[in-house]
């Protein structure tokens, strides 16, 4: 079920009684009703609306050369649409700059999330289904680490990976990501995992298994849903990182928030840079809330106090 | 839960994840909290003197006091607009649409959206959106002056003042008064104006108000062939002082008003005549970035609130409410009475989530707030970040300080899995 279908409102039916099919409203009251449904209309188109303009306008900058973007509106090619152009991304595409960040961006979420959901799955099996000392004291450790911010951490980080050698890498940045996303994931999926029937588990002890083989073969599959979810989520969240990234990447491995940002210091002379550039790496997260909306809201609820 | 004591099958799922937290977020949280109590190198200890820093830096306790205001009105306000879609979104058809749109934004970048809103916010009513409404519904109500930036021709007898432009001399019955004025871009005289009359005499005092373009070989203070009048100027006329009479000039921008007699009469072209447009307002100044920036917070985290308030809503029991109504309520007093209260749960955890979100927020500033904004706009993790470079010792201290901060979500955590393991 997806949770973006109408929630129906309770009908009015008092208890014990049969079902009346046309409850006796007066008029005047089924009028103020249906004026207060048309009131409830118009706020939620003018809402919705002021939460698509912004995005609109963007796009529309983008197709616009920066003469006309100095001068006058997005909003004027309502009437003049031979503004619209494809030359700010011919520039951006030649240019190579946002085509580089893309491209780091793409190396820096993709092995954070596969790595994150890989260890996760691992660790949270034995959070949930074995005993073992120290247990409750891991537990309540990742539990509390869900809500740390980044900043507490993020400054001795950064000088372990200059003493590695490896300042300023995007293995070092993935790391981070990994370590980071690890407490919360391993929290979602061992809400999960607790959901397999303990007789299931049971079973597949009785007949000798493995922990290795029961983890693989009855505890994982049912998780698939929750794999998903936890690596869309993973995924939006590294993609949209700017602060592990101003911190531990350095140009040449810096992803495309970071790049963006450090257009912003020019803005708006580079409007033909930032506009084409900030849509492309939105375009990236929009894909994938619209492809698997599904996890991701899942994901997203699930993960509140982060 | 059956659990069997199994150790070393324990230890193997749980080494990556047990290694990598250990040693790239607990280790180096201990580290963080030893270095706030040391100097820019880390090295000699200063006691608590980082964080005496935070209060006693402006720039710091400005970061400080705008988190405060962060933190108290951008996850109420969050939270009332979640509430308010969630309501409304209840008692209308084909709500999934706004349900998607609102919480599209939870997927983009903070940077992409404050590039987004840096847009949005554009001080030039040709450029941003929101001036441009601003602007729109204030002219509808005021409507803009019809020559800004004109002014007199000097050595033509007329003073300005106040704003205004009047004779510098008192005039006479049956005058016929000439105000030629500059400043004027041909293209931005408006569409009806014609070609300036000859001063032609005639009865009270009359007067010619053009646009004195000496540019193509006119002559100063002199009305040539096919210079324009200008229409619907303000015109006063003042004796002794005081408002007299008042007119408009005609297309040609002559005007007369023929009951006036005698002398000692001041002619004068109101201020209203030539005031700036009003420009709208400065989101990204001083005084309203951290608004404008809370608004661009609303615009990414309302479909959250909306989503878990819709959620929260519907597992509330139909009968609770059936029973509310059979009794009499009203849709209001359903909301304030029985939803509100039994939602109670879910809106404390929005509240929470966005408090220790709110935290985050400096991605924004960097992007929204422009170069000379950045100090009023500041915030803590962003004040951080500018010392991580050069003081170790400071950047560690406001470090410890937003995660005392985060500490409600920690605990909140940590409470709701002890709950859930009884």
């Amino acid at each position: 079920m997806s949770l973006f279908a109408p929630i129906s409102v309770p009908r009015l039916q008092p208890a014990g009684t049969e079902p009346d099919p046309r409850p006796r409203v007066h008029p005047l009251v089924r009028a103020a009703r249906r004026a207060g449904r048309g009131a409830a209309r118009v706020v939620l188109v003018v809402v919705g609306l002021w939460w698509l303009v912004p995005t609109v306008g963007l796009a529309v900058t983008s197709l616009r050369s920066p003469a006309d973007n100095a001068d006058t509106g997005w909003w004027t090619v309502l009437t003049a649409p031979t503004q619209l152009t494809l030359r700010n991304y011919e520039g951006v595409l030649a240019d190579g700059r946002i085509g580089h960040a893309l491209w780091n961006s793409v190396l820096i979420s993709v092995p954070s999330t596969v790595l994150v959901v890989v260890i996760a799955a691992a660790a949270a099996y034995p959070l949930a289904w074995l005993d073992f000392p120290g247990r409750p004291v891991v537990t309540l450790v990742l539990a509390g680490l869900i809500a740390v911010p980044v900043q507490t951490a993020i400054i001795p980080d950064a000088r372990l990976f200059r003493l590695l050698g490896v300042s300023g890498t995007i293995p070092a940045v993935v790391a981070f990501h990994v370590a980071f996303g690890l407490p919360f994931a391993i929290f979602l999926l061992r809400g999960f995992y607790a959901g397999v029937p303990a007789d299931l588990i049971e079973a597949a002890r009785m007949d000798g298994g493995g922990e290795a083989a029961i983890f693989l073969r009855v505890v994982l599959p049912p998780a698939r849903p929750a794999l998903a979810s936890l690596a869309v989520f993973q995924f939006v969240w590294v993609w949209n990182d700017l602060v592990v990234a101003l911190v531990l990447a350095r140009s040449d491995s810096a992803p495309i928030t970071s790049v963006l940002q450090e257009q912003m210091r020019s803005f708006p002379s580079n409007i033909d840079v930032i506009a084409p550039g900030a849509l492309v790496s939105m375009a990236v997260p929009l894909a994938v809330f619209f492809l698997f909306q599904r996890y991701f809201l899942h994901s997203v609820l699930a993960g509140s106090v982060r | 839960m059956a659990r069997t004591a199994r150790s070393w099958p324990a230890a193997w799922f749980l080494a990556p994840a047990v290694l990598l937290v250990g040693a790239l977020v607990l280790y180096p949280i201990g580290q963080t909290v030893w270095w706030s109590f040391h100097d820019a190198t880390g090295r000699g200890a200063v006691g608590g003197a980082n964080y005496a820093d935070v209060v006693t830096t402006p720039r710091i306790r400005q970061a400080l006091f705008n988190n405060a205001v962060w933190i108290l009105v951008a996850p109420n306000l969050v939270t009332a607009a979640g509430l308010l879609v969630a309501v409304l979104a209840q008692r209308v058809r084909r709500a999934a649409a706004v349900r998607v749109v609102l919480f599209m934004p939870m997927a983009i970048s903070l940077v992409s959206a404050g590039i987004t809103f840096r847009l949005v916010y554009d001080e030039s009513p040709d450029r941003g959106v929101v001036n441009a409404v601003v602007v729109g519904v204030h002219d509808a109500f005021v409507p803009p002056a019809p020559y800004p930036g004109a002014r007199a021709r000097d050595g033509q007898g007329l003073v300005a003042g106040g704003g205004a432009v009047q004779t510098g001399r008192t005039v006479a019955a049956g005058e016929t008064v000439l105000l030629p004025l500059l400043g004027l871009e041909p293209d931005r005289l408006p569409p009806t104006a014609r070609p300036a009359p000859a001063p032609a005499p005639g009865a009270g005092i009359g007067g010619v108000v053009w646009s004195d373009f000496t540019a193509a070989g006119g002559r100063p203070g002199v009305i040539d062939p096919g210079e324009l009048g200008l229409p619907q100027v303000e015109v006063e006329i003042l004796r002794d002082g005081a408002v007299v009479a008042r007119t408009r000039t005609a297309g040609d921008g002559t005007f007369r008003l023929p009951q006036l007699t005698g002398q000692g009469y001041v002619v004068r072209l109101t201020a209203a005549n030539f005031t700036e447009p009003f420009a709208g307002l400065t989101w990204l100044g001083p005084a309203l970035v951290t608004p404008a920036m809370i608004g661009v917070y609303i615009w990414v985290w309302a479909g959250f609130a909306m989503v878990l308030i819709s959620v929260g809503s519907a597992a509330i029991p139909k009968e609770t409410v059936e029973a509310a109504r059979v009794d009499g309520a009203g849709d209001w007093q359903i909301l304030r009475k029985v939803t509100v209260p039994l939602m109670r749960p879910v809106i404390v955890l929005v509240l929470l989530t966005l408090t220790v979100n709110v935290l985050k927020v400096f991605d924004l500033v960097l992007v929204v707030a422009p170069e000379s904004a950045q100090g009023p706009a500041s915030v803590l993790a962003l004040e951080m970040w500018r010392s991580s470079f050069g003081d170790i010792g400071r950047a560690s201290a406001l470090g410890v300080l937003l995660l005392v901060l985060a500490l409600p979500g920690v605990l909140f955590n940590v409470h709701r899995l002890r709950r859930s393991e009884r």
